[in-house]
């Protein structure tokens, strides 16, 4: 892994002349600002942002693609998902999503994308190869959250307005069941496992634990801030460790970060972030994990064994999602 | 876990139960009156479809999801004429419809919710803001999903002293209306720390709102109407048959900027709001209507989704499951508000945030920043609990 670093490290020295290469151990987080039009790129080694992308508008979702060679970012405002090269940094290609792509998530072999198109309530499926749309699936109202099974089986849309987890069959493309959760689910993650789907639920506050095999809801994880209304809790952003034992959700408005226990399912604390966190993506390494603060600019960094924000990064205005390399 | 074992297989039973028997359907009403009222500005013309717009959405919205849950969800549109008798009409739609969502003026709501007692069906008022629904008239069939005047009052008070503009001149036009809008914002002055420097009058001596030299006249009269005023930082309006508010904009004596019934508008919703996912919705309510969303139809949406949300959750179309379930503590909507909508168990009436708004952009979102509550900053606007005079039976 050093190795591969180091090689990518001299290519990047080479392709772009920099004396300043990149030290071996870091990594390249991108990070999608809503608001600016623009993708800043932070490395991991000095926490702090090496460029800034132009993109097309309203960035949202965003995703290394599986070979870890390009960045896709859904430009909901422009109707597609841009296409960037993690070598030279530039946009360089567009997939064609449906209408306001907004999340979205590949199988495991990193062939196939599905795509959450929020204005006509469907799941829109693209081959990566060909980059050509090869389907749609018809799904409820407002579909948001995107979650692959380990397997690649089965694919979990959420929709905001229907206020459910639509489970898709990915060889047949159709829904096999849906499972009602508290309105509006925005975000949904697999356990590393496989065991156990967790879905956010950000009007509703709670973060609904959903058996995949049986498809029912068997648990609710909840919020209790002392000296926070209960309307400003509202989960989103999920991140779960590798080995599933400790979960991060982020609280949005309540501008906080929950540790949850991922066997038991309880909080455990409450880390204090910027304003209205979103999303979140752990380093390859599991050190770290970085949440976007949309009203604040910004994204703090998390030190994942110690379970403390240790820093805080500028970016672009209302960042809202985050990906990090694989490699 | 065994409560809830017992309950999922309840579920599922009622759902294998429900697809042998083909879709569930769950009627809703609609109840308003023939006609539009005019207002002064051309651009707020009210549409024929007015407030049902917003409930057709809505039962879109609630079909969509109903295919999952084998629901079907049906609207019925009753239009009275001048003249014509609520209760009957009420009746006749309550024998077809387990609810209805009622586009009424008080008095007429009064009439239907009193002809409907006894009777299973739910009326859900989309239309009135008079706080005597919710108070000494309140009825035990009726929720309320159209905020108050007190609560638009209070949530423009709010942002008035927020912005440290607490002198105001308040104008009031002459019918009872427009009296009771300044009732509610006396009461919001008191309450949040501003202060009314002058009242003045705007009597309607009636005529036509549209003339072709019409502005000559008005760009004289509004400053006369205006001028040697008391030192004040803002005018409020409350002109809400439309009267005379919308002049005031640019035209007063002092230059001085304008709230209420015109310049900074409190309202439930406005075709600008785009925050909190509501682009979504407002780019679908285009495509099916051709034209942009209001208050109105945003209230009526709400209504529907009200109904939808609870026939989801408890997997009935009957009446009385759906209004057991609207009024348990736990129950909560989202409407695009930036946070949960719940119910007042004291009166029926739905908690919501309120927005500024000039007529292009939202300006603000209330309850402010500071404005606090023991229970929920939503209960900072409108009357709250100890205050109520409502005894639901």
């Amino acid at each position: 892994m050093r190795r591969r670093c180091l090689l990518s490290g001299m290519a990047a020295w080479l392709a772009t002349g920099l004396s300043a290469a990149t030290p071996a151990s870091a990594f390249i987080a991108y990070v999608s600002n809503e608001k600016s039009n623009t993708v800043s790129v932070i490395d991991t080694d000095k926490w702090t942002v090496t460029k800034t992308i132009k993109v097309g508008q309203r960035p949202r979702g965003i995703e290394f693609t599986r070979d870890g060679k390009f960045v896709l970012v859904a430009v909901g405002d422009d109707d597609k998902i841009e296409v960037i090269d993690a070598a030279s940094q530039q946009v360089v290609d567009s997939l064609p999503s449906g209408p306001d792509p907004e999340l979205f998530t590949q199988d495991a072999a990193g062939k196939i994308l599905y795509v959450a198109n929020e204005n006509d309530n469907t799941v829109t499926i693209i081959d990566l190869e060909k980059r050509v749309r090869v389907g749609d699936i018809q799904v409820g109202v407002e579909p948001e959250g995107m979650a692959i099974s380990p397997d690649s089986k089965i694919l979990i849309n959420t929709s905001e307005t229907t206020n459910m987890a639509h489970f898709i069959d990915t060889a047949t493309r159709q829904i096999v069941a849906n499972v009602l959760v508290d309105a509006r689910p925005r975000f949904a993650e697999f356990k590393p496992d496989g065991s156990e789907l967790w879905v956010s639920s950000e009007i509703g506050g709670t973060v609904s634990v959903i058996d995949p095999v049986k498809r029912v809801v068997t648990g609710k994880i909840t919020f209790n801030i002392p000296g926070l209304r209960r309307e400003a809790i509202q989960p989103v952003g999920i991140g779960i460790t590798k080995d599933g034992k400790t979960a991060f959700i982020a609280l949005g408005p309540a501008n906080r970060i929950a540790v949850v226990d991922g066997t038991s399912h309880a909080v455990t604390k409450y880390l204090l972030v910027g304003q209205r966190v979103w999303h979140m993506a752990f380093t390859p390494d599991q050190k770290y994990l970085l949440v976007t603060n949309g009203v604040s600019n910004d994204v703090s960094v998390i030190d994942v064994a110690a379970q403390k924000v240790i820093k805080t990064i500028q970016v672009g205005e209302l960042p809202w999602g985050i990906t990090i390399a694989q490699q | 876990m065994v409560r809830w074992l017992v309950g999922a297989i309840g579920l599922s039973v009622v759902a294998a139960h429900a697809l042998a028997a083909g879709p569930v359907e769950i009627g809703i009403g609609y109840l308003g009156y023939a006609g539009v009222k005019s207002k002064l500005s051309l651009v707020e013309q009210p549409s024929e479809n007015d407030g049902i717009a917003g409930a057709r959405l809505a039962i879109e919205d609630n079909n969509t999801t109903g295919r999952f849950l084998n629901q079907r969800f049906t609207l019925e549109e009753v239009r009275l004429k001048e003249g014509e008798d609520v209760a009957n009409a009420a009746v006749t739609l309550a024998s077809r419809n387990g609810f209805i969502i009622a586009d009424l003026p008080a008095e007429a709501l009064l009439k239907a919710a009193d002809a409907l007692r006894g009777r299973e069906t739910v009326l859900f008022n989309a239309a009135s803001i008079d706080d005597r629904l919710r108070e000494q008239d309140c009825r035990s069939n009726v929720i309320h999903v159209a905020p108050t005047r007190s609560m638009l009052a209070d949530a423009l008070a709010q942002y008035l002293v927020w912005k440290q503009w607490k002198r105001w001149m308040l104008v009031v036009g002459s019918h009872d209306q427009d009296k009771l809008y300044a009732e509610a914002l006396r009461r919001a002055a008191a309450r949040f720390g501003a202060k009314i420097v002058q009242e003045r009058t705007f009597e309607d001596t009636g005529g036509a709102r549209r003339t072709d030299s019409g502005v000559t006249q008005i760009q004289r009269q509004m400053p006369v109407l205006t001028q040697q005023a008391p030192a004040y930082d803002i005018l409020v309006a409350a002109d809400e048959s439309e009267v005379f508010a919308s002049y005031l904009p640019y035209r007063t004596w002092d230059p001085r900027p304008v709230a209420g019934s015109a310049g900074l508008v409190p309202t439930s919703w406005d075709a600008a709001q785009d925050q909190w996912g509501a682009i979504q919705m407002q780019n679908r309510f285009v495509k099916l209507n051709s034209r942009r969303m209001t208050a109105l139809d945003m209230q009526a949406w709400t209504a529907v989704r009200m109904i939808g949300e609870a026939t989801s959750r408890t997997n009935s179309g009957d009446p009385k499951s759906v209004f057991d379930f609207l009024k348990r503590p736990d129950f909560s909507v989202a409407a695009f508000k930036g946070q949960r909508l719940t119910l007042r168990d004291w009166n029926l009436q739905l908690r919501q945030p309120i927005l500024l708004v000039d007529g292009r952009m939202v300006v603000s979102v209330s309850p402010q920043e500071g404005f606090l509550h023991q229970f929920s900053e939503l209960d900072t606007l409108g009357i709250d609990r100890p205050e109520t005079k409502c005894k639901l039976h």
